[in-house]
């Protein structure tokens, strides 16, 4: 393992988001905020409570897997497709580094930046809302592992787009829609049941799922089905990766 | 000399189609100076890009180092540093920290020291806490060499290093080959100025259509290859060439005297009959001199002679 390389790109990475804090850090928080104002306070005032639990906390997982989901999956997108399109990856290619070195260095940044996110958020709920964590460690352990099995998504975007409209792509037509339907902002008990049937093919769904239940206790789907889902979306995008490192492909010609 | 780079039977097709290297054997010796001459498209890059693993190889092996270049890839890349043709940096960094970024990718520890005393021998030192997009295109490309550098590699590819860059950097950039070579590094660089290979080299590779034409110690191709011309200066001046002197490949220069070209390595030169018939002739010759056919000269002859 060449750890200095892994810390090198690492820290490359880190460096970068606290260079653009505004950007990296405090307009995830801003626009957070502004849907703990919107949906928590003004509409959520309105609305009773979801299964014992007032809409404004309700909201507060799905608000933070929603950020967690897009930032991981940009951050490590952008990361890599960033030397690809300024030329410096000639620099990647050539170093004494396997792939793997490459994929933990940008990986491990994109979901500590996006976990960053996530916990700053979580703090800033309780300015809005009363919150207690029910099972904490499984809160932590469902944040970690969608930090990491997203960045890992968007670092396999950002191989394959080939200009910046593919890179905004898939976050903007997949992923906000997937977080939006999969429960963020209501209960699936809440659907009509067709659509109820419908949701469960959304991956999300499993996530929001066993992320609230890890706060609240009550879930959509039970746990087992959510860390199942986490588990097999990490090792599709694992296997996918390897595909990538041993076919070189869209990196070496 | 131990041999440091051995490129053995390397082709490599593009995935259209195309054959960028042809059955390219190549071998470096430790401490030596080869510069790569070859016009657009020859296969430069694609040679330099193959053996740093930036691109695949179709067939063929390459050791550095003894190490093989895929099988033992980072044992054969940490002994390379590369600064490549085209000015690829990040815009937002400080130069100091994209040469650390380098030297981590690397697998080194962090030198600091060690990295500003390279800054200093690129005249970069007061640069290293600027941004790399408020510097001049020189100064990047010397931020290029620092990168290559800074891991301390024993073998440096130079690909283009003085393509567009001014006269005054040009010359920078030769006295920066020259110290480097002092120190031990060896160095490929490719180029398609004829008189940087003559001012740098110590052998000479002609490269062209993914083909190694030929790779030779500069002096001897320049000998081998070489013709040498005569210049007989005249006095009175001639303004034709005398009948009786026909026989002779001979031209008129410009100030009225005479220029007999010559193969410096044919049997016989031919000059002793022909000092003889000038003096028949009758004309009154003040001085001689010679004068060496550049490789440019060669270069054209080898490049045309392909393309027959
Ligand atoms: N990625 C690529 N895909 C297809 N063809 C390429 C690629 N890179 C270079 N070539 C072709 O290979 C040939 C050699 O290119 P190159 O090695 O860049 O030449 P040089 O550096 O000597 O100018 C050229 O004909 C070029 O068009
Ligand atoms: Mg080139």
């Amino acid at each position: 393992m060449n750890w200095h390389a892994i810390a090198a790109i690492y820290r490359f990475e880190m460096a970068r988001t606290f260079r653009t804090l505004l950007q990296s850090i405090v307009s995830p928080v801003l626009s957070t905020s502004l849907y703990f104002i919107v949906f928590g306070a003004a509409i959520g005032s309105r609305i009773d409570q979801v299964e014992g639990v007032g809409y404004g906390a309700f909201i507060v997982p799905g608000l933070i897997m929603l950020t967690v989901l897009t930032q991981s999956t940009t951050n490590a997108s952008f990361g890599i497709y960033f030397p690809k399109f300024i030329g410096t990856i000639y620099e990647h290619l050539s170093a004494p580094i396997s792939f793997y070195e490459i994929v933990i260095g940008y990986v491990g940044a994109a979901a500590t930046k996006a976990l960053m996110i996530g916990l700053i958020i979580l703090g800033t709920a309780h300015f809005f809302v009363d919150l207690t964590i029910l099972h904490p460690v499984w809160m932590a352990i469902f944040l970690v592992l969608t930090c990491i099995s997203f960045a890992l998504l968007g670092f396999i975007i950002g191989i394959w787009a080939q200009n910046f409209e593919q890179l905004q792509l898939v976050p903007l037509l997949v992923i906000t829609p997937l977080v939006f339907l999969g429960g963020s902002f209501y209960s699936i008990s809440m659907l009509p049941p067709v659509w109820q049937t419908v949701t469960l093919f959304n991956p999300v769904v499993y996530l929001i799922s066993g992320f609230r239940w890890a706060f609240f206790g009550m879930a959509d789907v039970s746990i087992g089905w959510s860390i199942l889902a986490i588990v097999v979306f990490m090792g599709v995008c694992l296997a996918t990766i390897r595909w990538i490192f041993h076919t070189g492909y869209r990196l070496r010609s | 000399m131990a041999t440091i780079l051995n490129v053995s039977g390397v082709t490599k097709t593009y995935e259209g189609g195309h054959k960028a290297l042809k059955d390219v054997d190549l071998q470096i010796e430790t401490g030596e100076i080869l510069a790569l001459l070859g016009p657009n498209g020859a296969g430069k890059t694609t040679l330099i890009s193959v053996i740093c693993g930036i691109t695949t190889i179709s067939d063929g092996t390459i050791t550095v180092g003894g190490h093989d270049h895929a099988k033992d890839y980072r044992a054969a890349r940490e002994l390379i540093g590369l600064v490549p043709q085209e000015i690829n940096l990040e815009p937002f960094e400080t130069v100091m920290d994209t040469v650390r970024f380098s030297r981590g990718l690397f697998g080194r520890p962090r030198n600091d020291a060690l990295i500003e005393d390279i800054l200093k021998t690129l005249s970069l030192h007061d640069k290293k806490d600027s941004r790399i997009r408020t510097l001049s295109g020189g100064m990047k490309r010397r931020v290029l060499i620092a990168k290559a550098l800074c891991h301390e590699p024993r073998i440096l590819f130079l690909d283009e290093p003085t393509a567009g860059v001014d006269v005054e950097l040009r010359k920078d950039m030769w006295d920066i080959v020259a110290r480097l070579k002092d120190t031990g590094v060896t160095i490929i660089l490719t180029t398609h100025y004829i008189e940087e290979a003559e001012a740098m080299a110590d052998r000479i590779g002609v490269i062209s259509k993914g083909e190694i034409l030929l790779v030779e110690e500069k002096d001897a191709l320049i000998k081998r290859l070489g013709r040498k011309e005569l210049i007989i200066e005249c006095d009175p001046p001639v303004d034709t060439i005398p009948d009786a002197l026909s026989d002779y490949p001979l031209t008129l220069s410009p100030d009225g005297g005479l220029i007999y070209s010559y193969d410096t390595h044919a049997g016989s030169t031919g000059i002793t009959a022909l000092l003889a018939d000038l003096r028949k002739a009758g004309l009154h010759m003040v001085d001689l001199s010679t004068r060496q056919s550049s490789l440019e000269d060669i270069f054209v002859d080898l490049v045309k002679e392909d393309a027959a």
